[in-house]
């Protein structure tokens, strides 16, 4: 016993565990990928009702903004050849914020708009071939079966930004921040809804013609 | 000068006993952050960039679908395919594919699904909209189209 008393302390030699772990942290850091689950969300028009003819169109022709692609990926916008996707954000909310002839609501909405987009509406707005208020005006995109997916979510994501921009704008945000706020949390729903109030995010996507371009 | 010789018998080692901790703190939040994929790609997945992207809200509620041409093409060929799960099917088998992922939820959120589209640049709008169709006769109508980050 007296023997032991002088033996020293046992130790595990913990030098190399920084090695171990570095070797399994590479091993997580290359076969793992992080979880990227985001993306455009939208929503998809309900089936047609076989029991009742299709809704005829009642709109106004200058109230829908139309945008085709044809299978060589060409866009035509409001029956113009247009070459640069990133014009279109600018043309939508123009076309959003027109205001030709506003009913009664349209005038509240506008009423309700923060100044800096009321001088929008006053500069740039008030056309007599554009929408008559944001709450008749619709933005359609057609596309054709040859057009390639990167120019369809090219135009779908210049649309979204160009209603977001107008949203965020509405309550003082950029449209990144529009888009980050958080619908569980009460009181950013409610900026949400505010923003959203009257100008409903009418995107129609028509159905593609079957014979390519 | 005095004042400084002073010191200079003082060990210049760092300690390293705490390394292991800092690198085990790493190694724990890389293996909780990330998401092991359960089912393998069979088609190529390079997404579009866009600008405009919004979170999914609730992960228990997604199902995805991948289009793309298949990355073994003496295989499946050229032309993009749809695959779900682990397999390829056709535009027509989407609804039965939808209504087994519904089937898995409860209920009050079967309405709720979301479909989750993880398209290739490449493919063309034909076979998207070929699966759109589809998705809204199983009537699932909330769809998100998986994109990247676009920094510019």
């Amino acid at each position: 016993m007296a023997k032991g008393k002088n033996r020293p302390a046992a130790e595990v030699n913990s030098g190399s565990m920084a090695d171990i772990a570095f070797l399994l942290l590479i091993f997580f850091l290359v076969t793992t990928t992080i979880a990227n689950d985001k993306g455009i969300a939208m929503l998809l028009p309900p089936k047609p009702d076989p029991n009742e003819p299709p809704p005829e169109v009642t709109k106004n022709d200058r109230n829908i903004f139309k945008i085709q692609a044809n299978s060589m990926d060409k866009l035509l916008v409001e029956d113009e050849p247009m070459r640069d996707v990133t014009e279109l954000r600018g043309m939508i909310k123009d076309f959003i914020l027109n205001f030709r002839k506003p009913s009664i609501e349209g005038k509240e909405l506008y009423n309700s708009l923060p100044a800096s987009l009321r001088s929008h509406v006053n500069s740039k707005g008030k056309k007599d071939n554009s929408s008559d208020e944001p709450g008749e005006a619709v933005v359609s995109f057609k596309a054709d079966r040859g057009t390639s997916y990167e120019l369809y979510i090219q135009v779908l994501d210049e649309i979204n930004a160009a209603y977001n921009e107008i949203y965020g704008q509405r309550i003082g945000l950029t449209a990144e921040e529009f888009l980050q706020l958080d619908k569980k949390d009460p009181e950013q729903k409610e900026l949400y809804q505010q923003a959203r109030q009257g100008i409903p995010r009418a995107i129609s996507i028509a159905e593609p013609n079957k014979i390519g371009g | 000068m005095a004042k400084f010789k002073k010191n200079s018998n003082t060990t210049q080692e760092i300690p390293t006993a705490a390394l292991p901790d800092i690198i085990f703190m790493l190694l724990f939040f890389f293996m909780v952050t990330t998401v092991l994929r359960e089912t393998s790609i069979m088609v190529e997945q390079t997404l579009p960039k866009s600008t405009q992207l919004s979170k999914l809200e609730r992960k228990s509620l997604v199902s995805y679908i991948y289009i793309g041409k298949p990355t073994k093409v003496d295989l499946y060929g050229e032309q993009p395919k749809i695959q779900v799960n682990d397999v390829f099917i056709e535009a027509t088998d989407v609804v039965r594919f939808v209504n087994q992922e519904k089937d898995k939820l409860s209920e009050v959120e079967r309405d709720q699904i979301t479909i989750s589209m993880k398209v290739d640049v490449e493919a063309k709008m034909g076979i998207v909209t070929d699966v759109q169709q589809e998705l809204r006769e199983a009537n699932a109508r909330k769809v998100l189209y998986s994109s990247l980050k676009r920094l510019d």
